[in-house]
């Protein structure tokens, strides 16, 4: 295999892998976008849409399909509670008590879910056929083409959502200026309840799209992607949605390049790398204006 | 002509800043009152107070007959109350009719939505030429058009105005306030908060000069602009 066909290799299986860090990362910088609340919970919620999947196709014997959509609900309801319960009552308070706040809901989720599950991986049943499709020199394997699949029709219907639906607008607005949105009649805790289940639905979807990739899901699986989602959405600057996409799936990309390459051991030092160099030269992002424009 | 807005007697701090010393203030069905005032007199206060963006500590207010402090800032605008906030604050990212459809957002009829954005462009043909353009790209002229227009959309019974000649060219300042007085004479009562206190009083019914949390002097607006002490402290001589 020459150099260029290994590099558009590592290209097709980086891209897989950013866009399950896209659909992560959509959730942290439409939160933040709304409500500028880092949500280090985020990974967790992640996670819990991974278990919610698995008992879905293993103890219901549902389908890939459903247990997806389940889990996307259940989730997203989930995320919701999470603000609700913990996040809203301190809506005036300091941020950094918000931030503390979110880091304890990071370890109620895995704790709490170690509690239910054990601590133990569990192996994702495989829901497809081991297919693999040869185009030329490269591979593109079934779980691929759907997580790719899956992915760019999440964001067609976010983007719809976002950009022409009255709850969309209203988002925009709550998150362009919450007090001028609540003068038009718009119910803004409200509007952040929904913002919440729509990124915690795309963060179980990752969660499901990954145990199918990867055959393994833990409590503490959300960490790790947790943080690259963090940075990806740094990368394309938080609060701006097609920012969080694109810095997904280049993250993805530069991960892949650097495992194929380099070495795998430098995968994560790889994103870090990246988040340092970004908040040094560009700390709005790619996408991002130096002013604070959001969502 | 009954009493539409009635405030009695609210104290709003912020914080320990006690920046509102018990006002009470009437306004009825079909009028244009002011409320005019020296920077950092309370003005922009009362008006969030009212929209329900603060919460007094005492007192209460009431509109047509329902009391209203106390409700989240979103059910005042359902009771009919809209504002157009002080520095227009417009959805700067949004188009201007993104901008519109935002103002009508609490209401569901389709063709009313329609007759009333038709109304709007009557009042601002130049916003029916930028409908698509984005918000933020709008002069300042326009910008205030919009957070009227915007306000307009929510086709409230009581329009709540901060400083609407803010910024603006003197004869934009004539064009706004000719505009105002076409909104209450097409049925839309109307409370305008103003430095520009001769602007106001020319087009006002009633007027109330507030000081420093306080209302000083009210009365009708005509007697108010010939007084001596207005004409000594907000008109200039
Ligand atoms: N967010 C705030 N926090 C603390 N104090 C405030 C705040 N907003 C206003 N104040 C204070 O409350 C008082 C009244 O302010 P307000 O904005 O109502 O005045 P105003 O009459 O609208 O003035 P202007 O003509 O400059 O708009 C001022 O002393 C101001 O400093
Ligand atoms: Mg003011």
């Amino acid at each position: 295999m020459g150099i260029m066909d290994q590099f558009l290799q590592q290209l097709i299986n980086g891209i897989s892998l950013g866009s399950i860090y896209a659909l992560i990362a959509l959730g942290y910088t439409m939160v933040y976008g709304i409500i500028k609340l880092i949500n280090f919970a985020h990974g967790d919620i992640y996670m819990v849409g991974a278990y919610i999947g698995f008992f879905c196709i293993t103890i219901l014997h549902w389908p890939v399909l459903p247990a997806l959509v389940a889990s996307m609900i259940l989730t997203g309801i989930l995320g919701m509670l999470v603000e609700r319960f913990a996040y809203r009552p301190l809506r005036s308070a300091p941020r950094i008590s918000v931030l503390i706040t979110a880091i304890g809901v990071s370890f109620f989720l895995e704790y709490t879910m170690m509690y239910f599950v054990t601590p133990q991986p569990r192996t994702f049943p495989s829901v497809l056929e081991d297919a693999a499709y040869h185009f030329g020199p490269f591979v593109v394997n079934n779980q691929q083409i759907m997580i790719f699949a899956i992915t760019i029709i999440l964001m067609a219907i976010l983007t719809y959502i976002v950009q022409y639906t009255k709850v969309g607008k209203a988002m925009r607005a709550v998150s362009f200026d919450t007090e001028t949105a609540q003068l038009m009649g718009i119910n803004a805790n409200r509007i952040i309840s929904v913002t919440f289940g729509i990124g915690s639905a795309l963060a179980a979807a990752a969660g499901v799209l990954v145990g199918i990739y990867y055959n393994s899901i833990d409590p503490l699986m959300g960490i790790m992607p947790g943080l690259k989602a963090f940075v990806a959405a740094v990368l394309g600057g938080i609060g701006i949605l097609p920012g969080a996409a694109a810095g997904g799936i280049i993250l993805g990309i530069i991960e892949a390049l650097v495992s194929g390459f380099i070495s795998s051991t430098f995968r994560d030092a790889a994103a870090f790398a990246i988040l340092i160099l970004v908040l040094l030269f560009k700390p709005s992002g790619l996408l991002g204006k130096n002013t604070n424009e959001k969502v | 002509m009954g009493i539409m807005l009635k405030i009695d007697n609210i104290n709003v701090y912020y914080g320990a800043i006690h920046a509102i010393k018990g006002i009470s203030l009437e306004v009825d069905k079909g009028e244009i009152v002011t409320l005019i005032g020296a920077n950092g007199a309370g003005k922009s206060t009362t008006l969030r107070t009212i929209s329900g963006l603060l919460k007094p500590r005492t007192g209460k207010i009431s509109f047509e007959d329902k009391i209203i402090s106390g409700m989240p800032a979103h059910r005042i605008v359902e009771c009919g109350v809209s504002q157009v906030p002080e520095g227009r604050r417009i959805f700067a990212n949004m188009t201007v009719m993104e901008n519109l459809e935002l103002g009508a957002y609490i209401r569901k009829d389709k063709n009313a939505i329609q007759n009333d954005l038709k109304r709007v462009f009557k009042h601002f043909p130049r916003l029916a030429e930028r409908k698509k353009q984005e918000a933020g790209t709008l002069s300042g002229g326009e910008q205030q058009m919009l957070a009227m227009g915007r306000a307009l959309m929510s086709s409230p019974r009581l329009l709540l105005l901060d400083e609407p000649s803010m910024g603006l060219a003197p004869l934009l300042i004539k064009e706004i306030f000719a505009i105002i007085k076409d909104i209450n004479e097409a049925g839309t009562t109307i409370l305008l908060v103003e430095q520009n206190a001769n602007m106001a009083l020319s087009i006002a019914n009633r007027a109330y000069v507030l000081e420093t949390g306080k209302i000083t002097l009210s009365g009708d607006a005509k007697e108010l602009a010939a007084s001596e002490e207005v004409r000594k402290a907000y008109l200039g001589g």
